[in-house]
């Protein structure tokens, strides 16, 4: 699985790099059992949770999986305010305002990875279009039963 | 001389040992005895009931079994009251890993957690052990039906059959002999294929159906406890299987359905014996 995360780089890095060397943690004090996707989110939301009325984590979360045992993918959608949900379609983000609509349209039952990954694109077309900011670099992934690929580089390979 | 190391569970002896855990395994051997069963559909643990009289007010828990979970239950020998301590752990521990995940914890975990929780007394505090040993039974997603079973020193094992408690090593020897033999014709050997015999790839063990093994069950509380003595009050029989939603359901057999599985044993044996 894989985490899109958004938010100021310090609690960016701090919170990500806890919650995934969690799970390498518990991989390894468990005998290589890993845990679904599901479990994985609903961990994430219950650290952020715990940090709310302490200490929140300013983080915005996308959790993307394959779970082998089901044979599916899962996505699910967090905010720092610490609330989950299961989607089958998502953004954070300014991106929200404009990708949305075009998933809502474009999304269906049953996609293939390909016709996916066009939709995805077809969303960054949107934005750089419609979006104030100029951003022209941008790096879709793809998280299958073979694991996390990334699928296309963004305008400048440089900055890969 | 093992005098001077027996009092403090935190010295090691001359020889290595730590004498308070090896008593409190002691200590379980009189207590009453439990088995338990994996079967191939679920998970049989049957116990004796030592506390039994006229007087005593019906209970709704039972002294022996103990649900930790939706998907977890365990059977106790020994100090009663030292095993509530440790249910309650145990079931803090699936109660807090259920909040975090949101998932039913895997057993191996959950038993990994009371284990090391007695281990703790074994080392620090110059507390003395608990003198429980328990058999967990539980279902996960990652490996089925899990039988376990736990002693004071913190050490715990999985099996496919077990006996803790008074007599356990008849109760283990019958359960050696006859765990995974089959009344029906297989074509591979009749002994059941029994024991882990190196190298042997066709025999398989099988695994008997949950019905199976209560009788096992009984069979084996037959022989550690006193043949006379032997009656569905004194028995306490407990199994586990998945419904059609695949949730566990605990069943705790009533007097009547105890009565069933010691009838069908009975007439085994007499029939086994005529033959």
């Amino acid at each position: 699985s894989a985490m899109g995360v958004a938010g100021p780089n310090s609690d960016l890095v701090n919170f990500s790099e806890y919650i995934s060397k969690n799970f390498a943690l518990y991989q390894l004090s468990n005998d290589g059992i890993q845990l679904s996707t599901a479990a994985q989110a609903n961990f994430c939301r219950n650290e952020l949770a715990a940090a709310l009325r302490k200490g929140p984590y300013q983080v915005n979360i996308l959790l993307g999986g394959y779970d082998k045992k089901t044979s599916s993918g899962s996505l699910y959608w967090m905010d720092y305010l610490a609330a989950l949900t299961k989607l089958k379609y998502g953004a954070q983000g300014y991106a929200s305002n404009f990708c949305l609509s075009i998933m809502d349209r474009d999304y269906k039952e049953g996609l293939t990875q390909d016709e996916a990954v066009q939709i995805v694109e077809k969303c960054i077309q949107e934005l750089k279009v419609r979006f104030l900011l100029n951003q022209s670099n941008f790096l879709i992934k793809v998280i299958d039963k073979d694991g996390v690929r990334v699928v296309k580089f963004g305008a400048d390979p440089a900055d890969n | 001389m093992a005098r001077r190391y027996d009092s403090s569970t935190t010295t090691f002896s001359p020889e290595g040992r730590l004498h308070q855990v090896e008593y409190a395994i002691e200590a379980i051997n009189n207590a009453g005895t439990c088995v338990g069963i994996l079967a191939k559909d679920g998970i049989v643990m049957a116990s004796e009931k030592r506390v039994t009289s006229g007087l005593l007010a019906p209970a709704k828990t039972s002294e022996k079994t103990y649900k930790l979970s939706q998907h977890s239950a365990c059977n106790v020998a020994g100090l009663t009251a030292d095993a509530n301590i440790l249910i309650d752990q145990a079931r803090l521990r699936a109660g807090r890993y259920e909040y975090q995940y949101c998932e039913p914890i895997p057993i191996e975990q959950l038993v990994e957690h009371v284990c090391n929780y007695k281990q703790a007394y074994t080392q620090y505090g110059g507390l003395r052990p608990f003198g429980v040993a328990f058999l967990f039974a539980g279902y996960d997603e990652h490996y089925g039906f899990q039988l376990y079973q736990s002693d004071p020193s913190g050490n715990y094992s999985g099996w496919k059959a077990t006996v803790i408690g008074a007599n356990n090593q008849a109760g283990k020897s019958l359960l050696k002999n006859e765990y995974g033999s089959q009344e029906e014709d297989t074509e591979e050997g009749k002994d059941g294929g029994e024991e882990m015999k190196t190298g042997d790839a066709d025999k398989k063990l099988i695994l008997p159906d949950v019905q199976e093994a209560l009788r096992l069950a009984v069979k084996v509380l037959n022989k550690t406890m006193d043949a006379t003595a032997t009656s569905p009050d004194k028995m306490e029989l407990f199994s586990m299987t998945l419904d059609t939603n695949g949730n566990c359901k605990h069943t705790i057999l009533s007097s009547d359905e105890t009565k069933e599985v010691m009838d069908s044993v009975d007439a085994e044996t007499a029939a086994a014996g005529d033959m």
